[in-house]
């Protein structure tokens, strides 16, 4: 953990050029770290959509697995209802968690079953509860992780997938592990995914490529639930834009031809 | 309604209404002088296009903004969240933050094929120096603008790039520490930061409208220059801005539209930064810091030179050099078209903002150092020593003697000579 002010210094050193070298090691070890294949997702292209039954299977791997330490912060259990889960089904995921409510007339705080207004749960009280339960690392928000990374969604796929035994001669840390994919190799999450860790609601083979598919197919909604009606609206507008482009066209050489040019 | 008696104007509008408005107000008589009968060269080409391109887009931007300020909290605890908010929860919220968002973008993309064109056909000289300079303040405005928006959704890239740039004034002799506690509003980047940024924010883009007036004011004194870069020798030369540029505009429009719609629905945080989605964290610095594209190659010129007060001095000159141009460019012949060394040279100036701007997106180290020193060197031998130089030096071809002699040839020879 650096303060502060030796960030700023450390700014300002990149910014005189003087911090060359320390940034040319950072940067070359960053380039170590493997650029992540190209995946095919649903959701990709001009028509691109999720696929409804991979992101209710990838919310039973964030909920089985990464919701143990990821919070996912900007998601409400209303929005689970975009999954294509009924409303009944909403209403009773949210009902199963406890919520602390108030205060009421007594002016105390109470407990009551989850509404799908509320905030899914966070798994930890606070940041420092969270870097305690986890050897000091902080596991970060998922609501727009794969946003919020170079690569996106295939590097997360490939982070998730991309965990080995350290090569000979590469010293680890303790309580980290190795990790082709992230920026300097060694990664405080311990692998998230084994084989039939999660039994799909739909009987899907419960593999690691399957559950990083659909764990990233997830996430990539939780970043951007819009997506589907933006690529709809876009369509429509782009279509619009080309008739219009060929319509002022057309009466721009009209209008033109009245006159020599 | 008596309608005060006045010598009737042959081209006021029928209506009784507006005439009687128009005899208090010149509403109508502005839009038609101004705007209808405009009297435009007749040789306008495509790169005209991008003067109403940059007022549309400043237009649709403080539309966008005004409707995203009603939702955004510009509160260090809240802001990020805000933004989550407008992209999840607020109707077309998303497709507002996108427009606004890739429209800074494209307002600078615009703003720089204007400022090309601008160079290229010698738009700046006289008697058009104070237009031009016009156009260079609302060039310096566009970039204070778009450097607070950036910093309103405070991400890692917000925070970061807040601290960098506003550090930069701690270079100046004697009073920069001050400053720098002034742009803060306390002793680091913070609440009252992105307060007064939120603030300034929202005020400089009407700032910017009133100098677009002023612009426009300087335009229609002498009228637009044109590729051939000779003055309108009478009626014959020009044509009526409606319906003829009108309709062009309107099919520019429509292209730069499609353009920015790809951006918008298909790519909308391609000119983005990945570590904006990250809320800032004054505790942790980025691996690499660096600002949008359109300022990248400031960025490289500012981080060519050792010296940081120098590297500054010669970041702002870079623009404000600009100011100088109608003085440095010692040549009388406006159209690069007339002037043959000045037609390739004017290319390598472009040429040179682009790998300044590579240079300022990769991090400083090896070649790229010396790439980014000799490209700064370039750009500033272009304006001080290749322009004032090759005005006298070179041999510009003969003008034509009439835009319509040029446009229609010289078979019309009556009609050139009508007008003098």
């Amino acid at each position: 953990m650096r303060k502060p002010v030796l960030a700023l210094v450390a700014a300002l050193a990149l910014l005189l050029g003087s911090g060359g070298q320390v940034r040319a090691q950072e940067e070359a070890k960053q380039q170590e770290a493997k650029h992540p294949p190209h995946q095919k997702w649903s959701f990709e292209g001009v028509f691109g959509t999720y696929d409804r039954a991979a992101l209710q299977r990838g919310f039973q791997v964030y909920s089985g697995v990464c919701a143990a330490c990821h919070a996912v912060k900007h998601l409400y259990f209303r929005d689970l209802a975009e999954l294509g889960y009924s409303e009944e089904a909403v209403k009773g995921m949210a009902s199963q968690v406890q919520v602390t409510d108030g205060p009421n007339e007594q002016g105390e705080m109470f407990q009551r079953p989850g509404r799908p207004s509320d905030p899914m749960p966070r798994p930890f009280a606070n940041d420092q509860a969270a870097r305690a339960a986890n050897n000091g690392a902080l596991p970060p928000d998922l609501s727009l992780i794969t946003k919020a990374r170079e690569g996106g969604s295939d590097y997360i796929y490939a982070l998730l997938t991309g965990f080995k035994d350290a090569p000979q001669g590469f010293k680890i840390n303790p309580n980290m592990y190795y990790n082709e994919y992230f920026s300097g190799h060694q990664i405080a999450m311990p692998p998230p995914l084994n084989a039939d860790q999660v039994k799909y609601a739909d009987g899907a083979p419960s593999t690691v490529p399957q559950m990083a598919n659909d764990v990233v197919t997830f996430l990539s909604w939780a970043a951007e639930p819009n997506l589907e009606q933006r690529h709809r609206i876009g369509f429509k507008v782009i279509l619009f834009l080309l008739i219009a482009t060929g319509v002022f066209y057309a009466g721009k050489r009209k209008i033109w031809s009245r006159i020599e040019h | 309604m008596a309608v005060p008696s006045h010598p009737a104007p042959s081209a006021g509008p029928r209506n009784r209404i507006l005439r009687w408005i128009d005899y208090r107000l010149p509403f109508w008589e502005v839009v038609q002088h101004d705007f209808m009968e405009y009297p435009a060269p007749r040789n306008l080409n495509y790169w005209w296009n991008f003067g109403s391109l940059a007022g549309i887009i400043l237009v649709i931007m403080i539309a966008t903004g005004v409707v995203l300020a009603m939702h955004y909290q510009p509160n260090a605890d809240l802001a990020f969240d805000s933004v989550e908010r407008i992209m999840r929860d607020v109707n077309y919220g998303w497709l507002l933050r996108y427009i606004h968002a890739n429209g800074a973008s494209m307002f600078f993309l615009i703003v720089y094929i204007h400022l090309f064109r601008g160079l290229y056909y010698g738009s700046y000289k006289y008697p058009r120096e104070l237009l031009w300079m016009l156009g260079v303040v609302i060039l310096l405005l566009m970039m204070a603008t778009a450097f607070m928006g950036y910093v309103l959704p405070w991400g890692q890239m917000s925070y970061w790039a807040a601290t960098v740039i506003t550090n930069l004034f701690s270079a100046i002799p004697v009073v920069g520490n001050d400053i720098v506690t002034l742009l803060w509003g306390g002793f680091t980047v913070g609440n009252p930061t992105l307060n007064r940024f939120f603030s300034l924010h929202y005020l400089l883009p009407f700032v910017i409208v009133a100098v677009v007036l002023l612009h426009l004011l300087a335009l229609h004194q002498h009228g637009s220059n044109n590729p051939l870069g000779i003055d309108k020798r009478g009626p014959q030369d020009a044509i009526t801005f409606h319906p003829y540029y009108t309709i062009k505009d309107m099919f520019g429009l429509c292209v730069f539209l499609l353009v920015f719609a790809i951006f918008v629905f298909y790519l909308p945080n391609q000119l983005g930064h990945p570590d904006n989605y990250i809320p800032a964290n004054p505790m942790v610095t980025p691996n690499h810091i660096v600002p949008e594209w359109y300022f990248l190659p400031y960025y490289a010129i500012l981080r060519s030179v050792p010296n940081k007060l120098l590297g500054v001095i010669l970041m702002f000159g870079a623009v404000l050099i600009l100011f100088l141009l109608p003085w440095l460019d010692t040549s009388r012949v406006r159209s690069a078209r007339y002037r043959p060394i000045y037609r390739l040279v004017s290319w390598l100036l472009p040429i040179d903002a682009v790998i300044l701007g590579y240079v300022g997106s990769q991090p400083p180290a090896g070649y790229i150092v010396t790439m980014g020193q000799l490209a700064t060197i370039y750009y500033f031998f272009h304006f001080l020593i290749l322009l004032p130089i090759l005005g006298k030096i070179e041999r510009p071809l003969p003008l034509p003697l009439s835009i319509a002699e040029a446009v229609l040839g010289p078979r019309r020879p009556a009609a050139a000579g009508e007008g003098e």
